[in-house]
């Protein structure tokens, strides 16, 4: 590899005034990238922070000198190690990915073939590329292993995909893409589909394998606390261009531009004010002694969960924790094998089929995703409407006039009613299903991770939204979320569960304070905050903490 | 030109004119065609042209064109007829298979597994045999053979939207299952179904014209193109081209549905890709 080098000064990349460019379906050119000016030294992290349409994951691909399907580049420089990637040929680019450049994806599930073993995907790129044997592959495979602490490092690449945890694979793919010891490691939002609990150790294990081996990388995300804890220093993008660039510190302590203040502030959240949720004796949904399960997996034992009137409880936990079992359960799509819901006091039929329509009514729900929560051939006017008739018995003017209070009520306004969902931003589709379920004029709303596909700043004008319609309303929420910062923000009352029991529940104050329940606690301390030497404390604390362990 | 929204393509376009030629003939032929489907008019075999007979005379010295027009009207309408049957029975079935599930599912399915087990063509000699060939048999029978088709794409393409979170949300509002299968299933089902269409007519189409063929089809003295083949096959002997006048009908029509069919099919690769 060394030979290829010419230099070991100057920086490793730099791109100049990079413009990409993709044809629409329509034949219109549409900028990706406008403009970009980039530099990145040796052993160097820089983060690439952006909302999702941002450019970041095409600049970064761009370093490659490779472009998704579609887009093209149509301007600037790029050079790396002395050398313009753009007018190398095609066979040097090659030797250059996986080589010297290499990519983490954010996904790993999606990147590896699951019918080979993790070692045979491993070390596949060097082998081919002709630049180390299958044994010295393997013996570096291991090596990595040990590095990036995963269990049982001698036999893991033994292992097939769906053997692993998520959080493992990725870690498999970060040794997949460290074997060759690229001079850039490109990771594009490598943590974001993981736990926060794993979140952190996998961070922690690609940071210090990069910096042991001194890698320089671009580092793709939306979280700036994420990025704040890898990152030297951090560029903000806004459709395709340079928002800021500078240090991490500077960027969270002194933000020069509005947009990246908005940024660093929306992870701020304005605590809910007044602890809201009058204590009435009687609840108006609880969920008693609920087992539930899929055939013979027992997936929630014995959870009990009250809602009452115009308070949102928050349900909190790692994926697999049962969170959306219990709203399904609550719901009526899968009747529980033992316990009971009740509504006002009065136990409801488990299974939907039996539920009268008024009952269905008075529960409504909004999902995580809003693309496939929105049939795409119904115009927005048919999706609220056929709530307000098939409920309301609404009709003629009069369902016209309520469609559009509601449009106005989300804050979207009559003309989006001829409009289908392939028209809507992420936002506004979220926006539509909130308007879905307040046609039914509920009592109860169940969110389902309602804001966790979207953006930061869109996620928290949805988060505006839920809070004023409450307000307005006097709508009861129950709120299924894995982020500990939103709980924070909105809840009024806590419920923490893991592998499919409650953990602890109670008044968000007093779930939250010391001495807060050890799961708990370590959800807590696993919410990234923003600022630069969080992942060190967090880590030295568990350290000590194992240390008075023992 | 433009179909919603998408340019044709010169395939699509000539498809589209077969088409639209060969419905027009079916539609049209008691009005231009020039003589009388039954009645001889002219000497056996006369070769296109000859005598004033645009298309020549069949085996029994009728008008060649008034028999093509005439057998156009039967086999495209037989074949359209039993399509859209075959389609109502076999996406009800298949949808409400995809949304119900269970005991349901299973009960259909193996139902249609047993149907798809046996040749097609031998199936449907068989129960023609059985109940005699009359038009409403042939129907019927195509109808349901081509239906075991429909239901398993019905049932795939419906699975795959019946677990989308709107058919969730419409069922917790608590809609009924005709009005969740009518309003959120085939609305997005419809592309794949409309290419289908196109392919089924065709297979029912060419089925019509094997039976009639083989003789268990549309009886005479009703012209129909599979049966105008095999009465006029005799003239290939003595070098006549008058079967392969009907068959010619029966081969562009098929080509150009199967033109219109692969344009729409491509469209949908098109417009996934956009919508991922």
């Amino acid at each position: 590899m060394s030979a290829a080098t010419p230099s070991k000064s100057g920086p490793l990349l730099t791109m100049r005034g990079l413009h990409i460019e993709a044809t629409g379906f329509d034949g219109h050119p549409i900028i990706i990238v406008d403009g970009i000016d980039l530099d990145l030294e040796r052993g160097q992290v820089l983060g690439l922070i952006g909302e999702s349409g941002a450019g970041k994951s095409t600049i970064a691909l761009a370093a490659m000198g490779y472009t998704r399907g579609g887009a093209r580049i149509t301007g600037g420089d790029i050079v790396f190690d002395g050398r313009n990637v753009l007018e190398m040929p095609y066979h040097q680019r090659r030797k250059l990915r996986g080589d010297r450049i290499s990519y983490v994806a954010q996904s790993a599930a999606a990147s590896f073939n699951p019918a080979k073993t993790l070692m045979h995907q491993i070390i596949e790129a060097p082998v081919l590329h002709g630049v180390m044997s299958a044994e010295e592959a393997s013996q570096r495979a291991v090596d990595l292993f040990h590095r990036l602490k995963v269990p049982d490092p001698d036999t893991f690449g033994r292992r097939y995909p769906h053997q692993v945890s998520g959080g493992q694979l990725q870690r498999a793919m970060t040794a997949m893409a460290m074997v060759c010891e690229p001079d850039v490691l490109i990771l594009d939002e490598p943590t974001t589909a993981l736990d926060v609990t794993t979140q952190i150790e996998v961070l922690a294990a690609v940071r210090d394998v990069m910096r042991e081996f001194g890698t320089a990388g671009l580092y793709i995300t939306h979280d700036l606390a994420v990025v704040a804890q890898i990152s030297d220093r951090i560029m903000v993008l806004r459709d395709g261009r340079t928002v800021e660039v500078g240090e991490t510190q500077q960027i969270l302590e002194a933000p020069r531009e509005t947009y990246t203040r908005d940024l660093v502030a929306a992870r701020r959240f304005h605590v809910k004010a007044g602890e809201g949720g009058s204590e009435t004796p009687q609840a108006l949904l609880e969920a008693r002694g609920i087992d539930a399960g899929y055939g013979s997996v027992k997936v929630l034992k014995g959870v009990d969960v009250a809602v009452h009137p115009r308070e949102t409880v928050a349900v909190v936990g790692e994926s697999g924790s049962g969170k959306s079992t219990l709203a399904r359960v609550v719901t009526g799509l899968l009747p529980p094998t033992r316990g009971q819901v009740l509504f006002q006091g009065e136990a409801l039929p488990p299974a939907l089929g039996q539920r009268s329509r008024e009952q269905l009514r008075r529960i409504q729900m909004i999902y995580q995703m809003p693309d496939v929560a929105l049939n795409p051939r119904h115009r927005v006017y048919d999706t609220l409407a056929r709530p307000l008739q098939f409920y309301h018995g609404l009709r003629g003017k009069e369902l016209r006039e309520e469609v559009n209070r509601l449009l106005d009520d989300i804050e979207l306004g009559g003309d989006y009613a001829q409009r289908f969902p392939g028209e809507l931003s992420g936002g506004q589709k979220q926006r539509v299903c909130i308007a879905r379920a307040l046609a039914a004029r509920p009592d109860v709303v169940i969110c389902d991770e309602p804001t966790s596909a979207l953006d930061q700043l869109v996620a928290e004008s949805i988060l505006e939204l839920l809070q004023r319609l409450q307000d307005e309303r006097g709508l009861a929420y129950l709120f299924i979320t894995h982020d500990l910062g939103l709980v924070k923000a909105i809840a009024d009352r806590v419920v923490v569960m893991k592998s499919g029991e409650v953990v602890q529940q109670g008044p968000k104050a007093e779930v939250f304070s010391p001495p807060a329940h050890p799961y708990t606690e370590l959800l807590l301390a696993s919410v990234p905050e923003m600022r630069v030497d969080w992942l060190d404390d967090v880590l030295e604390t568990r350290a000590g903490q194992e240390l008075a362990e023992r | 030109m433009r179909v919603s929204g998408h340019r044709l393509s010169i395939a699509a376009l000539v498809g589209l004119a077969i088409i639209f030629v060969n419905v027009a003939a079916a539609v049209l032929a008691p009005w231009i065609a020039p003589y009388s489907p039954t009645s001889t008019v002219g000497s056996v075999w006369l070769p296109p042209g000859e005598e004033g007979f645009l298309l020549g005379t069949d085996q029994n010295g009728r008008d060649m064109l008034t028999r093509m027009l005439y057998g156009a009207r039967t086999s495209i309408g037989i074949a359209l007829t039993a399509t859209i049957l075959s389609f109502l029975l076999g996406s009800v079935l298949g949808f409400l298979a995809a949304t119900v599930g269970g005991w349901l599912d299973q009960l259909l399915s193996r139902i249609v597994d047993t149907l798809m087990a046996i040749p097609v063509l031998i199936l449907a000699l068989l129960v023609l045999t059985a109940l005699g060939s009359s038009i409403p048999v042939l129907i019927g029978v195509i109808a349901v053979l081509d239906s075991t088709r429909v239901f398993r794409l019905s049932r795939a393409v419906g699975m795959d939207i019946a677990v989308m979170e709107y058919v969730e949300a419409a069922r917790l509002r608590g809609e009924g299952l005709w009005w969740i299968i009518r309003r959120e299933i085939l609305p997005n089902a419809l592309p794949p179904l409309i290419a289908e269409f196109g392919l089924r007519f065709c297979f029912a189409f060419l089925l019509i014209s094997s039976l009639s063929f083989l003789g268990l089809g549309v009886q005479p003295p009703f012209a129909d193109w599979g049966g105008m083949v095999r009465d006029n096959a005799q003239a290939l002997e003595f070098g006549l081209s008058a079967p392969l006048i009907p068959a010619a009908g029966i081969a562009v029509l098929t080509i150009g549905v199967n033109l219109v069919v692969d344009w729409m099919l491509g469209l949908q690769g098109r417009t996934m890709e956009d919508s991922r």
